[in-house]
């Protein structure tokens, strides 16, 4: 039976002694102290810290044992199967962490001269050029920081191009699914559109009626994910791309999905105008516990011209930065982008070839399906939407009929999950399905891993129908068992930092 | 025997990546699903929409070996910070890691982690992102912060968002001495909601904030004032509590953006009044990468209306539902996007989690102690190289009469150099020189902004000012 490790950890202020010392630093020379003198005569008194800063005191010994701890109560794809549905937690190959840790990338500045930095701008120059082959796009911008600063920038493209035709005090609305990631709307909001949502269809994919009646003069663009949400693939496409195109919108592709789809077929071939790129779930880079990412951004010819400062340019000879560009959006956020994901993105290219990144696609889309198909053959488990089509990267299966029959639902499912050692899928979403359990293995799971899932979670349901006492109590084998999110959020208990738990105390 | 070496040789096309990309694998698993090729799978996708061609990528991909020599080939020309004397910054800068920071920073538990959704097997991330939100409470004397932003620039244009509903106003006022792209990206974040983007001008002299002008400007439309110290252009503002009182009287939010590395030495924000602080924690023990990831700090005073309407992840301490031990989650999750979609505060979902690890992990490692000495090592040194090249004659520095933290100007007006041919010959010489300012700032003249850190010794400083020397001696 899965243990995690349990240190019981006192918070890090709750550790040391005065005194300790963690990290020596290089004392400045004495002739430094000389010329520049006394600082207290430097720094103007109204500035100067009087204070103390209560930090803790702690010996490099004991800050290394503190966060070793805390790691080891943390769960990761190295851990075990992490099948959360829409986030492709597929395995962070190595060698790329090998790689972005080199001097040569950790210890350059972004405004160096371009001749000491070649080689990071030859390999941010040929994957701009890899990502627009495999999305189908004509340019790259590699900027964002993460999927949602790419639907930012996307939905600030549409603003861009509408107001340069003069439109945009008239086309205002951005069409989003009710299937749609949360950071859709959001981002849309964000970029000054109002948000419309379009119902999915009964076989969980665009109601070309409803489509069709939502689109008008107002309409800005459409934000869809093919796959959608619920791991189908928007069989009517071409149509959709039609309606929107002929009503005057721009189609976004948000690209939490592409990943069943290298090699296969392209959101540029599909009729997209506008494509973000999810690089920390597509190209293996690790999340992190929740970033960096990067979310680099593909448009179409027209659009390139609004794209973010600065593009990177080759003569033949060399690679530069252009920030010549008077149409430019401006700037997403400082410098160029994160690197050292994208760095990794590109090892990964390099590593899986368009031969291996189509074997990716179809092993994700294989182990996807087969999962289905043993999940909802387990008694309390149902299929919604339509129960003969193959999914792609992910499958949605509910838990309605055992909740409605036993009490325990998705949420209980996946914290029981926890004990046997999995982490849980996705749960509650998307939200047009019931007690949602949003299944991604990826690729990169082994057959016998999936098949312990489906055992576990058959287990699991049967646990529900005989005992269900050990399901809704669960978790028992992780560090914590089932937390107080309440008291985490009320005003009155709520603790976001050490000094308010002092303060409150 | 022989079993194993058919095996092996079925094994040849497997990818080590894809466990069941062994075709016996897929084929059983097929056979299970009820089909036999695996394009039925893509039978659902319109014929025009699949791909017929091959990807115009290297077909095939290279071992590992390959991979490693191919990428270490094209970044060997590569000059870095611990080889060429480096003296950039605006943003991003060099400091030391040290070697305990990237130890637990590759740690695959936190670095293949997804977001703490499930709060009981993820203890370790949520505790140790607490532990970040905590000392930078300390260090900017606020009570709450949030778990990360992407950068500096981008949490000045969620702040100003923040400030403008807090307020229920549109208008932020911000220092003309401001990074451009700062400034480019908070235009690029206001825009779209109708925030009008004012700035404050600078005394001449000395470069600090012009508090008659600030007089002027800010009005009964005001949401919020920004200022930051230091300064971009590395000059510490002092007349901070004046600020403070001028924007408090008009009810107007006082943020002000910091590079956290100062404030073991420099007062604090959260001590003169600041509601917002925000600024660049990548000097707290996350490598330059060539300018990202970064990571954003926000924090924010003990008030429900700030911290209802920041963005981003919050972890908060609590308790296991049977009240047996403390435990964290993440908190308010109303204010974000997977629940409150097109009403969030912000569309934030993946942030810089990990580089708030690397930090967390940074200050629990230099104490209070460490950090008065980084602040102090930084100014020192700084100081001193500003010391150095004010003696060069026909260098003017600092442009701005002022007490400087790691940042100054030079002006090589005088020279008649301009800042591209001072780095062109600096680099012949080995040395990277300071951010060519005369675009920017015209107002300038031919002026650099030098960066001096703690990793900066003596000699290099010294390298610095005699290269300035021979260069302008040669004109």
């Amino acid at each position: 039976m899965f243990r995690q490790a349990n240190w019981n950890e006192p918070v890090v202020f709750e550790l040391g002694r005065s005194g300790r010392r963690g990290h020596l630093l290089p004392n400045p020379e004495d002739e430094i102290k000389k010329v520049v003198g006394d600082l207290d005569k430097l720094i103007p008194n109204s500035i100067r810290r009087t204070s103390t800063i209560s930090l803790p005191e702690l010996s490099e010994v004991e800050v290394n044992r503190h966060y070793f701890r805390l790691s080891e109560m943390n769960y990761g794809v190295d851990s075990g199967l992490y099948p959360l549905g829409s986030c492709t937690m597929k395995y962070n190959p190595k060698i790329n962490e090998s790689l972005a840790a080199l001097p040569s990338l950790g210890m350059i500045h972004p405004y160096q001269d371009e001749e000491t930095v070649q080689g990071i701008l030859e390999i941010l120059y040929t994957l701009e050029r890899w990502l627009s082959e495999i999305t189908g796009m004509y340019e790259v911008c590699l900027q964002p920081a993460a999927g949602a600063q790419g639907e930012l920038l996307g939905t600030l493209l549409m603003h861009a191009c509408l107001k340069a035709n003069g439109q945009c005090d008239q086309r205002t609305e951005v069409l989003i699914p009710d299937s749609a990631h949360g950071t859709n709307p959001a981002s849309a909001a964000m970029a000054g559109f109002n948000v419309v949502v379009l119902p999915s269809g009964n076989d969980g994919c665009i109601d070309i009626e409803a489509l069709k009646s939502a689109v008008s003069s107002k309409t800005a663009g459409l934000m869809l994910t093919n796959p959608n949400t619920l791991g189908l693939f928007e069989k009517d496409i071409v149509e959709i791309a039609k309606i929107v195109h002929e009503a005057g919108g721009l189609l976004y592709y948000d690209g939490a999905n592409l990943n069943p789809l290298l090699g296969k077929a392209r959101p540029g071939d599909m009729g997209f105008d506008i494509v973000h790129i999810n690089i920390h779930k597509t190209f293996s880079t690790p999340h992190g516990g929740g970033g960096p990412g990067a979310g680099p951004v593909g448009v179409i010819k027209e659009l390139a011209k609004f794209l973010p400062v600065p593009t990177i340019a080759h003569d033949g000879n060399a690679y530069r930065l252009d920030y010549d560009k008077p149409n430019s959006i401006g700037k997403m956020k400082g410098f160029f982008g994160n690197t050292a994901v994208l760095l990794r993105a590109y090892a990964y290219i390099l590593t899986m070839g368009a031969e291996g990144l189509r074997e990716a696609a179809e092993v994700s889309v294989l182990n996807a399906n087969y999962l289905m198909e043993r999940l909802r053959k387990i008694k309390g488990l149902t299929l919604p939407y339509d129960s003969v089509k193959p999914r792609k990267h992910e499958c949605v299966i509910s838990a309605k009929p055992l909740r409605d029959q036993t009490g325990v639902s998705a949420l209980n499912i996946a914290k029981r999950l926890l004990d046997y050692g999995f982490h849980a899928p996705t749960v509650y979403f998307p939200l047009i399905v019931d007690e949602a359990l949003m299944v991604e293995p990826t690729e990169t799971a082994d057959r016998e891993e999936m098949d312990r899932f489906a055992d576990t979670v058959a287990k699991i349901c049967d646990e529900a129908y005989t005992n269900p006492d050990i399901v809704l109590k669960a978790p028992q084998n992780t560090a914590v068992s089932r937390l107080d999110e309440v008291k985490a959020s009320h005003p009155k208990t709520m603790t976001l930092s050490w000094r308010m738990h002092l303060a409150k105390k | 025997m022989s079993k194993s070496r058919a095996v092996k040789r079925l094994n040849k096309n497997a990818h080590p990546y894809i466990p069941n990309s062994v075709p016996e694998i897929k084929e059983e698993m097929m056979r299970e699903i009820g089909i036999t090729q695996i394009d039925q799978l893509f039978r659902d996708i319109p014929k025009r929409c699949l791909l017929k061609k091959k990807l115009n990528l290297p077909e095939h991909g290279l071992s590992e070996y390959e991979v490693r020599k191919h990428v270490e080939n094209l970044l060997s020309n590569t000059k870095t910070c611990s080889n060429m004397p480096l003296f950039l910054g605006a943003g991003c800068w060099p400091h030391y890691v040290p070697a305990v920071v990237e130890e637990i920073s590759r740690r695959s538990e936190f670095l293949t982690s997804y977001t703490p959704y499930q709060p009981e097997i993820s203890q370790g991330i949520l505790q140790t992102l607490f532990e970040y939100q905590s000392m930078i409470c300390e260090l900017t004397a606020m009570m709450v912060a949030n778990c990360s932003m992407y950068d500096w620039a981008t949490t000045l244009g969620e702040a100003a968002r923040m400030a403008a509903r807090v307020r229920g106003k549109n208008e932020i006022l911000v220092p003309e001495i401001i990074h451009p792209e700062r400034a480019s990206t908070l235009k690029v974040y206001t825009d779209p909601a109708g925030i009008k983007v004012k700035k404050i001008g600078y005394e001449k002299e000395t470069g600090q904030l012009n508090l008659n002008d600030l007089k002027d400007k800010i009005s009964e439309k005001t949401a919020a004032v920004y200022i930051e110290n230091p300064s971009y252009l590395g000059f510490l503002e002092t007349e901070v509590e004046e600020v403070a009182k001028q924007a408090h009287a008009k009810n107007t939010l006082f943020m002000v953006g910091v590079d956290p590395t100062s404030l073991g030495v420099i007062k604090p924000p959260g001590e003169y009044g600041a509601d917002i602080v925000i600024g660049e924690a990548q000097p707290l023990g996350s490598p330059m990468n060539f300018g990202g990831p970064l990571l954003g700090l926000m924090a924010c005073r003990d008030d429900m209306t700030l911290i209802r309407q920041m963005p981003g992840r919050i972890i908060g301490l609590t308790t296991t539902q049977d009240n047996s031990r403390q435990a964290f989650c993440m908190t308010m999750q109303t204010r974000e996007q997977h629940i409150r979609r097109e009403r969030a505060t912000s569309n934030i979902c993946t942030n810089e989690a990990l580089c708030a690890v690397t930090s967390a992990v940074y200050m629990a490692l230099l104490g209070p102690e460490g950090f008065r000495e980084l602040g102090e090592a930084i100014i020192y040194k700084a100081n001193y190289a500003l010391n150095l090249l004010s003696k060069i004659p026909k260098v003017k520095t600092p442009v701005f009469k002022a007490t400087h933290f790691k940042e100054f100007t030079a002006n090589f007006d005088e020279a008649d150099l301009t800042v591209k041919e001072v780095n062109k010959r600096l680099l012949e010489r080995g040395i990277q020189g300071g951010k060519d300012l005369s675009k920017e700032y015209p107002e300038l003249g031919q002026t650099g902004l030098f960066c001096v850190t703690e990793i900066h010794s003596q000699n290099e400083i010294q390298r610095l000012a005699t290269a300035l020397r021979e260069i302008v001696g040669e004109r």
